[in-house]
């Protein structure tokens, strides 16, 4: 909070003719330029954000001898490749990341098609116990996982999916913040009037939801998916208790068997972090921006 | 998908009955055709919304309801994790074995001490940057992702590499210490120093989506709040203070809201911060989460029935934590 003050000094003081925003938006602040003092805390801020993880690079890309030196190494060495081979083949990683990915892929696929579906009917159609309903949702955000984890166990366990993906995929298949949502997106974005029109030529709802809602979705539906991937990616809690490390593991739960000395080997348990790692990381070089703006709307709106 | 055969299923029962207009239609076949499109018309705009929510109320009663329902039924018995379908009546022998279960409270009590160790700061921070953020800066764009960076990093990469940087002899970070003159600090052993260590972890991962959170909140802020202010001649701080602290009332509740949550949940961190593995949240138990005592009862030690019992009061305290919020934030609209 103190930081603040500085950083207001630096800033010019009176606004010259407030100028409208970008977007004919009056938008707070953003006529005033950030002084030196911003740069630099941000910068600072930036470097605390990404060292960690460049960090996780430079400790995979050396060898245990000297990881047990002090200081601590600062730049790379030569054993990236070496490492990464060990954590793919000893530890698996080449499975559970290929495990995660069919898992993420198809909880992302479940959650935007559903949310969308139900978001569109919560938002524009007309139906009985709506808003019962609709309470019941976004109730259901407040209950956290530990709650249900008991018996979902047990259920698990009687149908013999201990170790097989569905039983990570199906009970997060659906989402009660996508529907929720998706729901406050098409209520501005999805014209009634287009819905009607397209009634009144004879389309039926499933016509209708290809055709009209689906293509007016689309760019929430994207922002959703790419959380939703984020989210299922990192998926700790239920995945290591419904899967273990010797069955089909996720890339979490192969790291959890990483970090309690399945590898003893401190650079290898690196090179797994980074592989588990470096999917998301590229979803975010490729997507970042929209990522961002996802989660800026999604605030504003939730 | 499940849309269609929840139309189709009744189609059948109201086609039957709907065989009156038929009459009125005549014999010929083009109205006839005509009215059947009418009433398929009619059941489509009756049924097609159930069958559009159905996905999610189906997944949701099978996964999330039944379960949570379970739990509680669960919570009231024996039940071992070696014979799950084996369920002894105890009625609330669980609970009450919990409040005398020290380690429970020490759990809670670490739970709560890490809980605000890392949401304060969390926060704080949070809304620092957002406030930096908000400033015409070139690249702009950069420093949003880049601060959003940790958000992507998952719970078991994020706490391995921190376990590695928080080392006691080798750790980066005693390392920088020692430039400094400070001692080597034991992270792990230590109850303060393990619990700052693991709140760490939380701040690093979830500032920045925070930080993005506060501003969106502030650039929905109109600029005549901040305008008329500067005529009051208030200076930045000031309108940071009077303006931009009382619109963002609303979301900061939010944040605050989800991060309890969050920080009430708190399980990856403790568990692999503790490099013995195990679920005790380290030898003394110093570090050990509700949600780490939960994994021990139930998967560690193989109480299911225990482990509900735990469940359901996390829950509670959920709801209790949630009326407090509610009621501080009653307090803070009317006196503003």
């Amino acid at each position: 909070m103190t930081t603040l003050t500085p950083a207001d000094r630096v800033a010019p003081q009176a606004p010259p003719a407030p100028r409208k925003g970008r977007r004919g938006k009056a938008r707070a602040g953003k006529h005033l330029h950030g002084g030196k003092f911003t740069y630099a805390v941000l910068i600072v801020f930036t470097v605390i954000s990404l060292f960690p993880l460049v960090w996780t690079a430079i400790a995979a890309s050396r060898d245990n001898h000297r990881l047990a030196q002090n200081p601590p190494p600062f730049w790379f060495g030569g054993n990236l490749f070496k490492n990464l081979e060990i954590a793919w083949t000893d530890a698996n990683m080449g499975t559970a990341l290929l495990n995660t990915a069919i898992v993420a892929g198809s909880i992302t696929v479940g959650t935007v098609v559903f949310s969308t579906l139900a978001g569109f009917a919560f938002a524009k159609l007309r139906f009985r116990f709506k808003n019962i309903l609709l309470l019941l949702v976004i109730g259901t955000m407040m209950v956290p996982p530990q709650l249900s984890v008991v018996p979902l166990y047990m259920m698990v366990a009687k149908l013999q999916w201990t170790d097989q993906l569905q039983a990570v995929i199906l009970p997060t298949l659906v989402s009660a913040f996508g529907v929720f949502f998706m729901r406050q997106y098409l209520i501005g974005a999805l014209p009634t009037e287009l819905i009607e029109a397209a009634r009144v030529d004879g389309a039926s709802s499933m016509r209708i939801v290809w055709h009209v809602v689906f293509p007016a979705a689309r760019p929430a539906m994207a922002v959703l998916g790419m959380l939703t991937f984020v989210m299922a990616w990192n998926d700790f809690f239920w995945p290591i208790i419904a899967l273990t490390q010797n069955g089909s593991p996720t890339v979490q739960v192969a790291l959890t068997g990483l970090g309690r000395g399945y590898i003893p080997d401190q650079s290898v348990i690196m090179a797994g972090a980074l592989l588990g790692t470096l999917p998301l990381l590229a979803v975010f070089v490729l997507f970042g921006k929209q990522i961002v703006g996802g989660i800026m709307q999604g605030a504003v709106k939730g | 998908m499940s849309g269609t055969t929840s139309k189709s299923g009744t189609a059948a029962p109201l086609s039957e009955g709907g065989a009156a207009p038929r009459r009125v239609g005549g014999g010929s076949s083009g109205p006839v055709r005509s009215e059947r499109r009418r009433r398929l018309y009619r059941w489509d705009l009756k049924w097609s919304p159930y069958a559009f929510v159905a996905p999610f109320f189906v997944f949701f009663l099978a996964f999330g309801l039944f379960p949570l329902l379970y739990t509680g039924w669960a919570s009231l018995h024996q039940v071992e994790l070696t014979a799950p379908n084996d369920m002894e009546w105890i009625g609330l022998r669980n609970f009450s074995r919990l409040m005398e279960d020290e380690f429970f409270w020490n759990a809670l009590r670490n739970t709560l001490t890490i809980g605000v160790l890392s949401t304060v700061p969390q926060l704080l921070i949070a809304l620092g940057i957002a406030h930096l953020l908000n400033y015409k800066l070139r690249g702009s764009m950069f420093f949003r992702v880049a601060i959003l960076t940790p958000y992507a990093t998952s719970v078991a990469a994020a706490t391995l590499v921190f376990v590695m940087l928080f080392g006691r002899d080798i750790g980066m970070i005693n390392w920088a210490l020692g430039q400094v003159g400070f001692g080597p600090v034991d992270w792990e052993n230590g109850k303060w120093t393990s619990q700052l260590a693991v709140s760490t972890i939380v701040v690093w991962r979830w500032t920045g989506y925070n930080a993005l959170i506060y501003l969106a909140a502030m650039q929905a802020i109109p600029n005549d709040l901040y305008e008329s202010a500067a005529l009051d001649g208030a200076t930045r701080w000031q309108q940071f203070v009077h303006v931009t602290i009382p619109s963002l009332r609303p979301t900061i509740l939010f944040t605050v809201v989800v991060s309890t949550i969050g920080a009430t949940q708190l399980f990856g961190e403790p568990l692999l911060f503790n490099r013995g593995g195990g679920a005790s949240g380290g030898a003394n138990h110093q570090f050990q989460t509700l949600g780490l005592y939960l994994y021990e009862q139930g998967w560690v030690n193989l109480h299911l029935g225990r482990a509900s019992a735990i469940a359901w009061t996390m829950f509670l305290i959920l709801l209790l934590i949630g009326a407090v919020n509610w009621l501080v934030g009653r307090r803070l609209r009317k006196s503003s």
